[in-house]
């Protein structure tokens, strides 16, 4: 849009575009750290945003920027694609949403890297550093559009949530991450080189594929923010390869809150983040599935149920995301109200990583209009199980499983659970005896205490409903 | 090699403000802040227009393009979404 301003004003305007830049910065700077506190977060998305579209006119004004039919096409349909998207997809879905976005995001900044390349004739004049940086934003960017989607059909069903994974698979990941950067110093000395560049293009699309493959599903939301964080370094990357402030910055500004973020996430589930990307959750779980066959479970029924807890002192509810999954949500509230209104005390137990992601379930309880403060995080619930009549687990299974505390053996020993095995009585309603995301056994199922309330969750609730209405 | 120099200044240095800037968060902000992370990381739709308004061959283009719409699908779709989660919080706050 530069050749619409009139020429005094032109010999100023890459300072200016850079000022601008500056701006936007700020922008991004403030509205990441808004969006950290739970008054202020919704601003600080719209600061970012007012960010962005600060820097993406201000860019239009670039001199290089001469044709406008392909950017206008382009902008029209991701605009279109991505807010059909953002509206349409059901709360539940949220996880995969955002493994989706991101991975779009990364696989722009390699095509951006790629485009730069394929921009100059004779690639063999550009300098080391850009083609260094080159390589690394398409193996970065490459690696983050092809694992976001794995990760996407995984918690989406598509592709099996257990890890797949084969001997030195491990070996094979490790690798391959060293030859491409192998190549990717052979291909700064000969950039005319296609087979190489092929090469990195490839692996780095199948390092995506075969380094989140062999992750389970539960540890899906740790994958997805490790790879927002690589798709913000993609974006520092293309910056570097395109002399770009504002790409530099805002891409490092991602790149290191999300690991920031990843961490605090690993930390929710007790591991660390080698320990997630190397070491799956083992599916066969040595000593985690002795099929005894004395393994006993107490049903329970709607009516049963509905005066137990009608008559309890104090019911907590640990919701997972089976309840998502059953969209009983609004009928938990329902049951919940009523409950109150009988002057039962009622509280929300939420696991950090109930759901498919920490803070899902507290989304999705919102959406039903459940009041924020009767939302306790895992330590403020713990100490209150022993005093608990009732616990209703609506499809939770592997955050209240008390192997984590018991079986050194078990996958997921050693992550923090919920302690309803204290409370008094235990109501697990659940489908089938079947496992949970981690694929191994529950023993609280067995326990004395505990009642199993079959079927689906929303259909299950919306008999407990009825039933309290007849008390 | 000054200009690298300069750039590789500020990359480190806006690394570290990253690391400075999340801390602390509750887990009921866990999914926005690395949603909204998530669409920020979608700068490089500057990149994109860079690529695809000039003039540099039909691959070129193509490659543009390209960039643009996934570029657009995640800046577009992320701050919307993101939105779209912290309105419920928002909405808790006003019924108090």
């Amino acid at each position: 849009m530069s050749q619409f301003l009139p020429e005094q004003i032109l010999a100023y305007l890459p300072d200016t575009i850079q000022l601008i830049y500056l701006v936007a910065t700020a922008f991004f700077i403030r509205g990441l750290k808004l969006l950290g506190s739970p008054a202020t977060a919704r601003k600080g998305n719209q600061l970012a945003a007012i960010g962005m579209l600060i820097g993406i006119v201000v860019t239009l004004f670039d001199r290089q920027i001469i044709s406008f039919e392909w950017i206008i096409a382009g902008v029209l349909v991701g605009c279109i694609i991505g807010a059909v998207l953002a509206k349409k997809v059901a709360m539940t879905a949220m996880p995969e949403l955002v493994a989706v976005f991101n991975g779009f995001g990364g696989g722009a900044s390699a095509l951006v890297a790629w485009g730069e390349l394929s921009k100059s004739s004779d690639p063999s004049l550009l300098d080391t550093t850009g083609l260094i940086t080159t390589g690394l934003s398409i193996f970065i960017g490459a690696l983050t559009l092809t694992g976001s989607f794995i990760a996407f059909g995984k918690l989406k069903g598509f592709i099996s949530g257990n890890a797949i994974t084969f001997p030195g698979l491990n070996v094979f990941n490790i690798g391959s991450m060293i030859s491409v950067l192998v190549l990717i110093g052979i291909f700064t000395f000969d950039p005319s080189n296609q087979t190489i560049f092929w090469v990195i293009l490839g692996l780095s699309l199948l390092i995506g594929i075969t380094s989140v493959i062999p992750i389970g599903g539960a540890d899906m939301p740790v994958v997805i923010s490790l790879l927002n964080s690589y798709s913000g370094i993609a974006a520092s990357m293309a910056g570097f390869v395109l002399s770009n402030n504002l790409l530099i910055v805002s891409g490092a500004l991602v790149g290191a809150a999300g690991l920031i973020l990843t961490q605090i996430m690993c930390k929710a589930m007790n591991r660390s983040l080698t320990n997630v990307i190397f070491g799956s959750f083992a599916v066969t779980g040595e000593g985690s599935n002795s099929n005894d066959g004395d393994k006993t479970v107490r049903e329970t029924s709607a009516d049963d149920l509905a005066i137990q807890i009608a008559y309890a002192s104090k019911v907590v509810i640990v919701p997972g995301y089976g309840l998502a999954v059953a969209q009983a949500q609004h009928i938990i509230k329902e049951v919940a109200t009523k409950l109150e209104e009988r002057g039962v005390q009622v509280k929300y137990g939420i696991h950090p990583v109930a759901g498919r992601m920490p803070g899902h379930m507290n989304v999705l309880l919102a959406e039903a209009d459940v009041p924020y403060d009767l939302l306790y995080d895992m330590d403020q619930i713990n100490p209150e199980f022993a005093t608990t009549d009732v616990v209703l687990i609506i499809g939770a299974n592997d955050v209240v499983n008390p192997m984590a505390k018991t079986s050194p053996a078990s996958p997921i020993y050693g992550m923090p659970i919920l302690n309803v095995d204290e409370a008094k009585r235990t109501v697990v309603f659940k489908r089938s005896l079947s496992f949970g995301y981690a694929g191994i056994d529950n023993p609280l199922f067995y326990e004395e205490k505990n009642q199993m309330f079959f079927g689906d969750a929303k259909k299950s609730l919306q008999a407990l409903n009825e039933a309290l209405n007849d008390i | 090699m000054s200009a690298l120099i300069f750039s590789l200044f500020i990359f480190v240095l806006a690394c570290f403000i990253g690391f400075e800037l999340i801390s602390k968060v509750p887990p009921t902000l866990h999914t926005p802040l690395m949603s909204g992370a998530n669409a920020i990381s979608g700068i490089t739709i500057v990149g994109a227009l860079i690529i695809s308004g000039t003039d540099g061959g039909l691959i070129t283009q193509i490659l543009g393009i390209s960039a643009i719409i996934f570029a657009t699908i995640n800046v577009v779709g992320g701050f919307m979404v993101t939105d779209r989660m912290l309105e419920m919080f928002k909405k808790k706050e006003d019924d108090k």
